[in-house]
């Protein structure tokens, strides 16, 4: 009944190939986009913004761009928070020397300084596959932490190491800083989300995406089939670091508003991203945002449930969300490998012949 | 083993959202690598506010609500705890960790709500006319440098040109707080300073205290947390190094850090700036209003222990804050505010610890606008292992504040301008 390609007639190529071809698809896409953009900035409070709209849109970004590499073009990368770490450290020494730029053209450079340091390490990967390259992302994940800690010039020579946003902003608008509105928070992140997932939809269709996928299907094949390796992997590594690095300067100067970079940043982010993009599913946008949501919501809502609904022990709480999280992600990946993403596809096929499945 | 915040939040349904009372947000960790650190300071917390209200009504009248919120020692999620704590009426927090500390000193003077970080943080928020709602009071950790610079040289009669100091230190905003300090007292007292960072969590440490080793330092402070401290007491005493040359941080000295190593660790040694036991009659008041009838928090074991004690010290300075507040402003049902009126106003003498039961606990100090970091008043305990207890071994001692003074005001300078913070009590 739902997701029927009866009577949706396309006359045009343009609409043949646009990204939604199916007209309930298409109107469910833009009620989100009013309800994201015309809604929610309206009913938000620090709360909400805070500890669940912020951090999911910025992980979603970081889930896209880990997606286009990993899940894309298939090289594994374990450097994904030390990469955010890049995109947050170029935000604030921007931020700090140019205070007049407005503050997204800061994240949008921080996104282009974390390309480049991405296809930096992502040159190993013409030479190593898989295993060794996900060490080789491992060691860029170390080193780049270490050198964050080390070097003072990154932090501005401050006592304690830690990186704190100054007060920018934008149009009038309070962007960063301890005085900004909650919807100012939302609605930053929401355009650099919207902007992320367009593009990266659009590339990932595209010849660029096409060749990525070669590569990842068999890159052997794909170079006797005429794709470039060469040109496949690094672009697949410049466009995943510019994400990566927008989400982290997001990350820094709009979410945490001060930050370390060893607890910031560690392995173990680079471990949760990773996380979100198999449990959303590898190779899908929409998969980045489940994953995300999955990752971040998750725990939020477990805790509130257990300690704000049931009263229990704030340790007791802590404990059982570390059960029921990682529980629930090994039931997903046996019941469902492919991620959320599947589920989703597999909703749709479903409702497409209901209710009449035969 | 119930907790304060079931009971409270039965006793809130039955009697109606109404009720005033005086929230108190707990941002504790009970769980991951700083746990074991982390339960004995939220029990202490929390036991105390029970007693006040199970044995006073409250402060003023008015009962104290302590409200837990898990953090685990991750900044993201003491963002959540502070957001989610904040609508509630908090009206000052303490979140223990020095990272959730700088997350909340721009977002808590933003929202007019005090933190009190005591003993950590931002040392140069002691300058109260930058930090209006900033405090640190009674000692901070460039007091704790210099107390344990002024304890080296105490036993080199003065004289410390030519030693070699080590600072292991966790590899983090707190444990680079004091490099600074030591770097000044070096070129001060002549002494040579050697770094040995340990990254989170710490316990893997075999390389440093093989550094260590090689080269021989005279002696070896440490800026450690968690599990760091009890690697780095059972490495040292591996390596055969001098405990009685080893000093720690306050936060490198309770019983969870030295008990592992056993015998190794007697004779180390740990900066403190309140006092330790059990010796004193609010236990007794502890004892039969909290733990004998059952409303303990956690497992109700830590009484006495150093960092029970300083989480019962803490929420002792923020309840007498509370009752200055509503001294000041006349009413018992006080906001955020009042309450930081309250701290900006306190004064800890000798005869109003007596009164509350804990003589001599910690030191006097008076807080103003100008000193929102008290005196600085500091002592060395040492650890003797066949009495498993810490005893002090100095009296309270001043630190070097012609050093700490300079630095605060440069830091707090730096701090202002980044800010656009126009410095001023008014």
């Amino acid at each position: 009944m739902f997701y029927r390609e009866a009577g949706d007639f396309s006359t045009t190529y343009a609409e043949d190939s646009q990204t939604f071809p199916i007209k309930f698809d298409r109107y469910r896409y833009y009620l989100v986009l009013v309800v994201a953009f015309g809604i929610i900035p309206f009913l938000i409070n620090d709360y909400w913004a805070n500890a669940v709209f912020v951090p999911f849109l910025i992980y979603a970004i970081a889930a896209i761009g880990l997606n286009i590499l990993t899940g894309y073009c298939g090289q594994v990368s374990l450097g994904t928070g030390a990469f955010m770490a890049v995109g947050a450290y170029a935000c604030y020494k921007l931020m700090t020397g140019f205070p007049d730029i407005p503050i997204a053209i800061h994240i949008l450079i921080s996104g282009g300084i974390t390309a480049a340091v991405v296809t930096l390490f992502g040159l190993p990967s013409l030479r190593i596959k898989g295993f060794y390259l996900a060490v080789a992302t491992l060691a860029a994940q170390f080193f780049l932490v270490w050198l964050f800690n080390k070097v003072p010039w990154f932090y501005n020579y401050s006592a304690s190491g830690q990186i704190s946003a100054p007060e920018r902003s934008m149009f009038g608008i309070i962007f960063t800083g301890p005085n900004t509105e909650a919807w100012a928070k939302y609605l930053i992140c929401l355009v650099f989300v919207t902007f992320a997932a367009i593009v990266a939809r659009n590339l990932t269709r595209g010849s660029v995406g096409r060749s990525w996928m070669a590569i990842r299907d068999m890159d052997i094949a794909a170079e006797i089939i005429g794709v470039n390796p060469l040109k496949a992997k690094l672009t697949a590594f410049a466009v995943s670091g510019f994400f990566v690095g927008i989400a982290g300067a997001l990350f820094f100067s709009v979410y945490l508003g001060a930050a370390e970079v060893g607890e910031s940043f560690g392995i173990d982010k680079s471990f949760l991203v990773l996380f979100m993009i198999i449990i959303g599913g590898l190779g899908s946008i929409f998969g980045s945002f489940a994953g995300a949501a999955f990752m971040v919501l998750l725990p939020v809502f477990l805790k509130n449930v257990f300690v704000g609904w049931l009263g229990w022990p704030t340790d007791l709480a802590a404990h059982l969300q570390f059960i029921v999280s990682g529980g629930l992600i090994v039931v997903f990946l046996i019941m469902e490998p492919h991620g959320l993403a599947q589920l989703w596809r597999l909703a749709k096929e479903k409702l497409r012949i209901w209710p009449f499945p035969h | 083993m119930k907790k304060i915040l079931t009971a409270s939040l039965v006793a809130l349904m039955a009697a109606g959202p109404a009720m005033a009372d005086l929230v108190f947000p707990s941002l504790s960790y009970r769980t991951g690598p700083y746990g074991a650190n982390g339960i004995p300071f939220a029990d202490g917390y929390a036991d105390y506010f029970t007693l006040l209200n199970e044995r006073d009504g409250g402060i003023g009248g008015v009962p104290a609500r302590v409200l837990e919120c898990e953090t685990g020692y991750n900044t993201e999620k003491g963002v959540e705890c502070y957001e989610s704590t904040k609508g509630e009426g908090a009206l000052v927090y303490q979140p223990l960790s020095t990272g959730i500390t700088y997350q909340l000193i721009p977002k808590a003077t933003a929202d007019g709500i005090p933190v009190h970080s005591m003993g950590y943080g931002r040392t140069s928020a002691k300058n109260g006319q930058v930090f209006r709602n900033i405090f640190n009071y009674p000692a901070n950790y460039w007091d704790g440098a210099s107390h344990a610079v002024n304890h080296v040289l105490d036993l080199n009669g003065g004289d410390v040109s030519g030693k070699k100091i080590a600072l292991v230190y966790h590899n983090s905003a707190y444990g680079k707080e004091p490099i600074r300090t030591l770097e000044e007292l070096s070129k001060k007292h002549g002494y040579e300073l050697m770094l040995v960072p340990v990254d989170h969590p710490g316990q893997e440490q075999k390389s440093q205290w093989l550094q260590i080793r090689q080269q021989r330092p005279d002696y070896v402070f440490m800026w450690g947390w968690g599990v760091m401290n009890q690697v780095a007491i059972q490495e040292a005493s591996n390596i055969r190094f001098n405990m009685e040359n080893f000093i720690g941080i306050w936060w490198s000295g309770s019983e969870n850090d030295v008990l592992p190593a056993g015998d190794g660790a007697n004779g180390y040694k740990a900066l403190t700036f309140h006092n330790l036991g059990k010796d004193y009659p609010l236990y007794d008041d502890l004892q039969k209003y909290v733990v004998d009838a059952g409303k303990a928090a956690g497992a109700g074991d830590q009484l006495g222990t150093a960092l029970y004690n300083r989480g019962m010290y803490a929420a002792m300075l923020a309840a007498e804050a509370a009752k200055t507040a509503q001294e000041i402003h006349g009413t018992a049902d006080i906001t955020a505010a009042m309450m930081r009126d309250g701290m900006e106003a306190l004064e800890m003498t000798e005869a109003k610890m007596e009164a509350l039961g804990l003589p001599k606990f910690g030191p006097e100090f008076t807080v103003s606008c100008e000193n929102h970091g008290g005196n600085g008043l500091g002592a060395v305990a040492q650890w003797d292992a066949s009495a498993g207890a810490w005893s002090l071994i100095t009296e309270y001692g001043p630190s070097d504040q012609d050093v700490i003074g300079a630095l605060v005001a440069e830091d707090s300078a730096a701090f202002a301008a980044e800010n656009n913070i126009e410095p001023g009590c008014s």
